[in-house]
């Protein structure tokens, strides 16, 4: 492979080609008005920040020093310096404060400036918030499209259209203007035919709504598959991925995740609704200068509007700045958390307004009962927390194994017919069950639901005491037949779910796994609920029940040991902990409900990562070899930066370039060469007295764009970093200044620095590179992918393994 | 407010030897409780208050029209996607096979195994000035989203890199 450390590498090549083709998508790319501002604009009036952190509008300004469109961002799959951009919105920052005492209309612009940015979380909640109503919306009509139709209108779901009829107490579904697929073609609804012709019906419908995701998805944004959260994570952490946060993609991911969801597979929409909102935000910003040019302030507006995805998914605000602030952002400023909780409140309170479940709940299962629990039910708890601690490691083992599969082999090359599979699959093994036929949002509601006497579902069927009741507060009671038939199909559910969810999520189509989890939790809660209540029912004589569950008392809520589960489950396979507790509650309202939520919770983490120390993002992350450096993890061996730096002993020594001594022609051979993505200026080859750290890039788009523009720039013309150049003889062509795009200011240490030290740096401040000296002399290089390779080598993992720079 | 879009729904449940019931009313928020909804009473004078006590009544209103709308761009949104997905893959090679010159544009615009930085950068600073014609930019910028697409695919669904 390489042996020069911080070359831009791509993927698996073995060739330069294909580094050469990563340089022409992406000079292909920023000329697109997607994340870039396009070249098609006129080449004077920039704004006067450049991209070497210095402020370019007091120093003698001939043309030159304007920046080019082009110096200061970043090629496609690169990190962003963290440091330069900051340092570049302060500088604009200062300028438009300094600016804003000469004139009213300066001072105007000032405030809107400062302004843009609450303006911009308005937009951002309000476009999540009516995507998010758009897709709750349509995912409910389809879904229901696949049992039957509405006569009285076609764009009503099965709930709607039986809105204004009037339905028996038992048969809650059935009306008149609803007919199912075998009724509107043979006429009748009953007997073997009809249950094969809806059978059928269903699986064909199935079918085609995930060919139609597939098929959009590769024609038109091959970027909208999967989930989004680990890629948004590796791009809030500093990662460029170019058209992930697109127009295109927005509109793919909202158009199939409704197709995906209403087609039966075993996934959710939470995780792709975080990726519709950071699309929006992304696009949202390029209406404000502030945001479009700099990546770090972008990062930010993405923090925000991951937050009100999770929002509008749940009807969760604090929950969704919660889960932005604990799984999804890697750097999060206290100002980004205001303005978080604005974005989110405002998609939660659009998404309200459109009034998607015709009954103002934002959730399709918000649950509002209020049951006290006892102190010995969190022994259940805890079951059922390490059951979703068990499920969650689980779940990522094969999950991973699977996704390795689909990358590695055969299996990758043929996704329309995976997915078709897949869903023939599921169709075929869920129609026979009704629980599995619903869509898993209304099961989950179900199981959340505690049963009263104005239940009758097939869960709800206890024997009855008519001489005992007493309004809507039921005792404990014996199992009818109805809840034992629905235990064993529940029992059957959990298991398919289990196993299928394994194979669906990461296919090619949006996938989310929030619902799935929180289904397999919620059944085997409420599975556990129903032997607990019935233990406590048969025996209440015991003296465990006898002290506070008497006969005829209400003590155990199924309802409650289904929300434990769905809680211990999402842990267990996401990590979370305190965003998870929230988003529970929030669903819930109950406050007397924190205590088994978190007991779940914590149990599920602690055993969850007592066998696998990553949760599902994280997994995802490292199977895709993105360079993310993860921000929790403690690094604690005793290596030193030299042991880390480039070039190592045998390599060939680092190359740089002088800061006036070398021609245009000398620096072309470099670029064309090598295929570092920086390098660094030193005085003078003797010397290696460090002057800064130039960018590929920048350098690149510099001498083409002087070779064009100036006169008297040839191959032989000397390229000079420093302000004052040294005088040449007459005849000698004139130089080509590139002071402006030289960062006077890289980061160095010394080769004796503790790693420990170094990758701290990198991850407080964000470095892409850092320069290593020695005696005061440039020694060599450390880059992000060197540290994330030590960190790999010294965890035991493959270092070869990431692939991006 | 639409005067259809509105319910008062009561679930009675059963009591003695009656079996429970919905009762589905369009009457406003105030007049939404048992006594108004409930007819008829299936159960004599006396017994009213003690099967009232046991219905529960909500009010619940729905916008009937924002579902409508909301389907019916939907739908719009997804067929015009799937039109453009058969032009693009049926109509556009036939209209371009017949145009000859064009498809040795399209050929000379797929073939990215340009080794020169300088070139690319060349081409993108040239291109930036040459648009005249409303249609060019179209077909520039359609080129170019079908670039990017392309190279989406490969990383996606060829390379495996990403999103795997």
């Amino acid at each position: 492979m390489d042996q020069k450390g911080y070359r831009r590498e791509s993927f698996q090549s073995a060739t330069s080609d294909e580094d050469m083709l990563e340089i022409a998508g992406a000079s292909m790319d920023f000329s697109m008005a997607d994340d870039d501002p396009p070249l098609d604009r006129e080449m004077g009036g920039f704004s006067s920040y450049n991209g070497g952190g210095m402020n370019g509008t007091s120093t003698m300004m001939d043309f030159l020093e304007e920046p080019l469109p082009g110096v200061g961002t970043y090629e496609d799959f690169n990190t962003i310096d963290w440091v330069r951009e900051k340092s570049r919105d302060r500088d604009r920052h200062r300028e438009i404060t300094n600016r804003s005492k000469e004139s009213t209309w300066a001072l105007l612009h000032s405030v809107s400036d400062a302004f843009s940015g609450w303006l911009l979380m308005l937009l951002i909640g309000l476009l999540a918030g009516s995507l998010a109503g758009l897709i709750d919306i349509s995912a409910h009509w389809m879904t229901d499209l696949k049992e039957g139709v509405c006569l009285a209108g076609f764009w009503f779901n099965h709930e709607h259209c039986c809105w204004k009829s009037n339905t028996t107490f038992t048969d809650r579904d059935k009306c008149p203007e609803w007919k199912s697929w075998s009724q509107l073609i043979l006429g009748h609804g009953e007997g073997a035919f009809a249950y094969i012709l809806n059978y059928f019906m269903y699986v064909i419908w199935a079918l085609m709504f995930s060919l139609l995701a597939v098929l959009l998805v590769k024609g038109f944004a091959p970027y909208a598959c999967g989930s989004g959260i680990p890629e948004i994570k590796t791009i809030l952490s500093g990662f460029i991925i170019r058209g992930y946060l697109g127009k295109w993609t927005l509109v793919i991911k909202t158009i199939t995740l409704v197709l995906a969801v209403s087609s039966g597979l075993s996934l959710g929409k939470e995780g792709p609704l975080v990726h519709v909102a950071c699309c929006c935000g992304n696009i949202l910003c390029h209406l404000f200068t502030k945001y479009r040019k700099n990546e770090a302030k972008r990062r930010e507006v993405l923090s925000a509007a991951a937050a009100a995805g999770v929002s509008v998914a749940f009807g969760a605000p604090i929950g969704g700045v919660l889960f932005s602030l604990e799984e999804v952002s890697y750097y999060f400023p206290l100002k980004t958390l205001w303005r978080s909780f604005f974005a989110a409140l405002v998609a939660a309170f659009t998404l309200r307004s459109i009034n998607p479940f015709g009954n103002s709940r934002l959730v399709l299962f918000y649950v509002e009962f209020h049951m006290p629990w006892h102190l010995l039910e969190l022994v259940p708890f805890i079951l059922l927390g390490i059951f979703g601690g068990l499920w969650g490691a689980f779940f990522i083992r094969s999950n991973i194994a699977w996704c390795r599969r689909r990358k590695t082999t055969r299996l990758g090359k043929y996704p329309v017919l995976e997915v078709i599979v897949v869903t023939a699959i599921t169709a075929v093994l869920a129609f026979p069950n009704e629980y599995t036929r619903m869509s898993t949002s209304e099961l989950i509601s179900e199981l959340f639901n505690d049963c009263g006497i104005l239940d009758s579902s097939k869960l709800c069927e206890y024997v009855n005491d008519f001489n005992s009741t007493k309004g809507d507060d039921l005792p404990d009671r014996a199992a009818g037949p109805g809840v034992y038939t629905a235990m064993w199909q529940l029992a059957l559910a959990l298991i398919m779910k289990v196993f299928i969810t394994i194979f669906t999520f990461g296919m090619k189509v949006p996938s989310g796994l929030f619902i799935p989890s929180m289904a397999v939790g919620a059944i085997a809660g409420r599975l556990l609920g129903v032997a607990v209540e019935q233990l406590a029912f048969y025996h209440h004589d015991w003296a465990i029940f006898s002290g506070w569950c008497s006969q005829g008392a209400d003590c155990i809520t199924p309802g409650l040991y289904a929300m434990v589960g769905a809680a211990a489950c999402l842990g267990g396979v996401t990590r979370m902990t305190v965003s998870l507790v929230v988003i529970m509650f929030e669903l819930t309202g109950g406050l007397e409900y924190i205590v088994p939520l978190m007991a779940a919770a914590m149990t599920s983490k602690w055993v969850a990562d007592a066998i696998g120390r990553e949760g599902i993002y994280d997994a995802h992350i490292r199977l895709n070899g993105y360079p993310f450096l993860e921000a929790k993890e403690e690094f604690s061996h005793k290596t030193r930066a030299m042991d880390v730096m480039r070039p190592r002993k045998n390599d060939p020594p680092l190359t740089v370039i002088t800061q006036d001594s070398m021609t245009v022609e000398d620096v072309e051979t470099i670029i064309t060469k090598t295929t570092y993505s920086g390098y660094p200026v030193v005085v003078s080859r003797a010397s290696q007295r460090l002057v800064g750290f130039v960018l590929r890039r920048d350098l690149i788009i510099s001498i083409e764009n002087a070779r064009k523009k100036q006169d008297g720039i040839v191959s032989t013309s000397v390229i000079c970093f420093t302000d004052y150049c040294p005088p040449l003889p007459p005849s000698s062509p004139s130089v080509l200044k590139l002071r402006s795009i030289l960062d006077l200011s890289p980061f160095t240490v010394t080769d004796e620095t503790p790693m420990e030290i170094v990758v701290d740096i990198f991850r407080k401040l964000g470095l892409r590179q850092c320069l290593v000296t020695h005696n005061g002399k440039l020694l060599g290089i450390i880059t992000k992918k060197d540290v994330l390779k030590h960190i790999a080598q010294m965890a035991n993992q493959d270092p070869n393994s990431i692939l991006f720079n | 407010m639409n005067s259809e879009d509105v319910r008062c729904k009561c679930i009675c449940p059963p009591y003695k030897d009656h079996s429970g019931h919905i009762y589905n009313k369009n009457v406003s928020q105030k007049d939404c409780d048992c006594l108004h909804v409930v007819e008829p009473m299936p159960v004599p004078g006396p017994d009213v208050e003690a099967y009232c006590l046991r219905c529960e009544c909500k009010y619940e209103e729905r916008s009937s029209v924002t579902i409508k709308v909301t389907i019916i761009i939907y739908l719009s949104i997804l067929g015009l996607l799937l039109l453009y997905m058969v032009y693009l893959t049926l109509v556009e090679p036939i209209l371009k096979r017949r145009l000859l010159g064009h498809s040795q544009l399209i050929q000379s615009d797929e073939d990215i195994g340009d080794h020169q930085p300088f070139a690319n950068a060349h081409d993108v600073l040239a291109r930036s000035r040459s648009r005249a014609n409303v249609l060019n930019k179209v077909e520039y910028a359609q080129q170019r989203w079908k670039l990017q697409v392309q190279e989406q695919r490969k990383s996606v669904f060829d390379r495996h890199v990403v999103l795997s």
